[in-house]
C-alpha cells in the first residue's frame, strides 16, 4: 500500500524548533500479567521478590536522579523524588501485601493496586491532577520490569536522525535517550506543563504533544517534519515540502548554531567599545532562559503580573518571594524591578475603590502616578524589593516618571519604607540603586535635571514614541505614524544619552527598539552604555554589536541627527558596514 | 490526638513537588497523619494519595496527627504550607 502523504497532524506546541527525520517508535511495554496462584508457604519468598523489585527500582531512580540533576539541575531532578515516594507509598506497599498473602503473585499484586490507583486519577476534573497518574504509571512498568527481568527499551542503537514517537515519555528516558540523534520528540499524551515538555524544553530539542494517536498512526522509518513552533507534524511529506522545511531548518539550524557560538563571548565592537545587553523578563520562569542566552542582567522586570487574576493586593511577602527568587538566580548580575505600570482599571477588582472610566487612559492615572496617589500599593511592593535587594544586586525603577517632583516624592516614599524596615532590623541592601524609565518627553528635555538625582536611566522606547509622535499604536489608522526613526525621537534619544553621561549615569534602552538589530548600530553610535532586550534577542544584538566598528557606527549616527526625514536616515542606515 | 484545617496556598496547589515535599515531612514523625478533603481521607505518608487528591489553590484540608510527636508533625507541616513548598 503506498504511504499516503502530507498528513498534518496537530498537537500542542511544547518546544520550539524544527526537526526532520525518521520515525522511531518507542513501543509501550506490554506486559502479558497472569495471576498465578502462589502456595502458602511460598507467599513469603514472593514477597521478598516483590521488595528485591523495588529495591532495584530505587537503585534505578537514583541513577535517573544523579543524571538529570547533572543535564538539567536540581529542580528538574526533583521530578524523581516523587517518583522514589510512589515505591514507598505505604497505602500500596500494604494492600500489594495484601494480595500476596491471599496468594497472589507479585506482578498482578501491584498491577491490581496501581490499577485502581490509576482509576481514581482518571476521575479527577483538573487536568493537571489528572496528569500525574503518568508518573504512577511509569513507577509501576519500572517495578514490573524489574519483576519480569525485562530490560527496558533503549535508543543506542540509533543509525539516523530520528524523531522519537510514544504514547507518553517518562522524564527518565527524556534524560537517558540524549543522543545526538535525537532531533525532537512526538507524543500523544501530555500538555504544556507535561514533564515531557518541560524536559524537551530544557534540552533545546523540540517537541509537540498531545497528539492523541499519533503513536499508532506513525509506523517506523515514516519521515516526519516536527514542527514545535506551531505544534503540528507533517507525516511522510512530499518532496517540495520536504525541500521547503528543509532549507528553512537548515538556516534555522545554521543561524542558532552561529548564534550560539556567541554566547560566553564578550559585548565589544571590533575596536574594543563594550557594551551591556540585559535581558527583559515578566516573571521568575524566564531567567533560566536569559541567563542561557548570555544576559549579563535584567534591565526591565516587569512586574504587572503579580496583580493578574487575582482578587486581593499581593501581599508584601509574596512580592518578597517572587522577587527574591530571580535575585538568587541572577547571583552576581544586577536585577532591574521595575515597579509596576497599570492604569487604575486594573486594580478595581482588588479593592481599589472604582475610579471610573478614563477618556485618556495612556495619559491618565498609571504607573507611578496611581502608586503616589495609593502609596499603600506602593508600599508593598517597595518592601517586597527592598527585601529581596539583601540576597543579590537589586536595581529599583520607577515608571512613568514626567518630572523631578515626581521622582522625588517617590524616593520619599521609599526613604520612609528603608527607615521602617531598618528599625525592624530587617536587611535590604543600602546601596541599591534607584534610576528612572524615560519615556514620557518631559522627561527626556529635563534629563539634565533628573540625572542628578538617579543612579541610573532606562529609556523605553514604545512609550517615548507614542507619546512624542501623539500617536496610539494599536489604532490601525495612525499605525503608520509609529516609527522610531522619526529625527524626533532620535535626537531625543540622543539628548537623553548625552545628559545623562554629563551627569555620569548610565543609559539603557528597554523598549523594543533596543532589541531590533535594524537599530542596534545607531544606539551604540549615539552612545548607549545598556540594550536591554527579550532573551531571544541576545545573541542577535551581540552579533551586531560584535561585527561593528564604533569610531564608524558613532561617525555614521552623528550623520543621521542631521536629517530631517526618513528617507534619508534610511539611506545612510544602509551603508553602515558589517564586518 | 490533634486537628487542624490547612488552607492550599501555593499556586501549583498539591503537585507532585509539593505532595513529596509534604510526604518527606510526615515520614520524619512517628506519629500517623490522615488528611481529608471533601469526602476522601487519605493516609498523609501516601504520596498517590494525596496526589489523588488534587488539592488545588485554595483547597482546604483536614489533617488529623495522633501519636507522641504529634505537635512537632503538625507545626513543621504548617510551616510547609506557609512557605508555599518554596514554589
Amino acid at each position: 500500500m503506498p504511504k499516503s502523504k502530507n498528513i498534518v497532524l496537530k498537537g500542542v506546541a511544547a518546544s520550539t524548533g524544527v526537526a526532520i527525520g525518521k520515525a522511531f517508535l518507542l513501543d509501550e511495554d506490554d506486559f502479558c500479567l497472569i495471576y498465578k496462584k502462589i502456595p502458602k508457604n511460598a507467599r513469603a519468598s514472593e514477597k521478598k521478590r516483590l521488595d528485591d523489585a523495588i529495591e532495584k527500582t530505587r537503585q534505578e531512580l537514583k541513577e535517573i536522579y544523579n543524571k538529570i540533576n547533572d543535564i538539567l539541575g536540581e529542580n528538574y531532578a526533583h521530578i524523581t523524588d516523587a517518583h522514589i515516594l510512589i515505591l514507598d507509598d505505604p497505602t500500596m506497599r500494604r494492600d500489594v501485601y495484601k494480595l500476596i498473602e491471599d496468594g497472589a503473585n507479585a506482578e498482578y499484586a501491584i498491577f491490581k493496586v496501581i490499577g485502581k490507583i490509576i482509576r481514581s486519577f482518571e476521575s479527577i476534573k483538573d487536568d493537571y491532577f489528572k496528569e500525574r497518574k503518568v508518573d504512577v504509571q511509569e513507577v509501576c512498568k519500572k517495578i514490573l520490569a524489574n519483576l519480569l527481568g525485562k530490560q527496558e527499551k533503549n535508543l543506542i542503537n540509533l543509525k539516523e536522525n530520528s524523531i522519537v514517537v510514544a504514547h507518553n515519555l517518562t522524564p527518565a528516558d527524556t534524560v537517558t535517550i540524549r543522543e545526538k540523534l535525537i532531533k525532537g520528540f512526538v507524543i500523544d499524551i501530555g500538555g504544556k506543563t507535561s514533564h515531557t515538555a518541560i524536559m524537551a524544553q530544557g534540552l533545546g530539542i523540540p517537541a509537540v504533544v498531545g497528539l492523541k494517536v499519533a503513536s499508532s498512526q506513525i509506523r517506523t522509518e515514516d519521515t516526519i517534519i516536527l514542527d514545535g513552533n506551531v505544534g503540528e507534524i507533517i507525516l511522510n511529506p512530499s518532496e517540495e515540502i520536504l525541500e521547503k522545511y528543509q532549507k528553512n531548518y537548515d538556516k534555522q539550524y545554521e543561524q542558532i548554531k552561529e548564534l550560539k557560538k556567541l554566547k560566553d563571548l564578550s559585548v565589544e565592537t571590533i575596536d574594543k567599545h563594550s557594551a551591556l545587553i540585559f535581558a527583559n523578563i515578566d516573571n521568575s520562569g524566564e531567567v533560566s532562559t536569559a541567563l542561557n542566552n548570555g544576559a549579563r542582567g535584567i534591565g526591565l522586570y516587569r512586574t504587572e503580573f503579580m496583580y493578574f487574576n487575582r482578587n486581593a493586593m499581593p501581599s508584601e511577602q509574596e512580592h518578597f518571594e517572587e522577587y527574591a527568587k530571580v535575585v538568587k538566580e541572577m547571583s552576581q548580575y544586577p536585577t532591574t524591578i521595575r515597579t509596576v505600570d497599570l492604569g487604575g482599571d486594573k486594580f478595581t477588582k482588588l479593592g481599589l475603590l472604582k475610579l471610573g472610566q478614563e477618556q485618556n487612559p495612556f495619559l491618565g492615572l498609571r504607573a507611578i502616578r496611581l502608586c503616589l496617589k495609593y502609596p499603600d500599593i506602593f508600599i508593598s511592593q517597595l518592601k517586597g524589593i527592598l527585601r529581596a535587594s539583601a540576597f543579590g544586586k537589586v536595581r529599583l525603577m520607577y515608571p512613568m516618571i514626567s518630572g523631578i517632583d515626581e521622582l522625588r516624592d517617590a524616593n520619599k516614599i521609599l526613604q520612609s519604607v528603608k527607615q521602617e524596615l531598618r528599625k525592624k532590623n530587617v536587611s535590604f541592601d543600602e546601596n541599591m540603586e534607584v534610576g528612572a524609565m524615560i519615556e514620557i518627553p518631559s522627561a527626556a528635555v529635563i534629563m539634565d535635571v533628573i540625572g542628578k538625582e538617579v543612579d541610573f536611566v532606562s529609556i523605553g522606547t514604545n512609550d517615548l514614541i507614542q507619546y512624542t509622535l501623539a500617536v496610539d499604536r494599536v489604532n490601525e489608522n495612525v499605525a503608520n505614524i509609529y516609527d522610531p526613526k522619526h529625527p524626533a525621537v532620535l535626537r531625543l534619544i540622543k539628548q537623553v544619552i548625552d545628559s545623562a553621561h554629563k551627569e555620569k549615569i548610565e543609559v539603557g534602552i528597554c523598549g523594543e527598539m533596543a532589541g531590533d538589530p535594524r537599530y542596534t548600530a545607531i544606539l551604540l553610535g549615539f552612545g548607549l552604555d545598556e540594550f536591554s532586550v527579550s532573551a531571544s534577542q541576545i545573541l542577535k544584538i551581540k552579533k551586531v554589536i560584535r561585527s561593528v566598528s564604533f569610531k564608524e557606527v558613532k561617525k555614521v549616527s552623528d550623520k543621521i541627527l542631521q536629517c530631517g526625514d526618513k528617507e534619508s536616515i534610511l539611506k545612510i542606515m544602509s551603508t553602515i558596514q558589517v564586518h | 490526638m490533634k486537628e487542624k484545617i490547612i488552607t492550599v496556598s501555593n499556586r501549583m496547589g498539591l503537585h507532585a513537588r509539593p505532595a513529596a515535599m509534604l510526604v518527606q515531612t510526615a515520614n520524619k514523625y512517628q506519629s500517623s497523619v490522615k488528611i481529608i478533603k471533601d469526602d476522601f481521607d487519605i493516609d498523609g505518608k501516601s504520596i498517590m494519595g494525596i496526589m489523588a487528591l488534587a488539592a488545588g489553590q485554595g483547597s482546604q484540608l483536614k489533617f488529623i496527627v495522633d501519636g507522641p510527636d504529634e505537635n512537632e508533625v503538625l507545626t513543621e507541616l504548617e510551616s510547609l504550607f506557609k512557605s508555599n513548598f518554596s514554589e
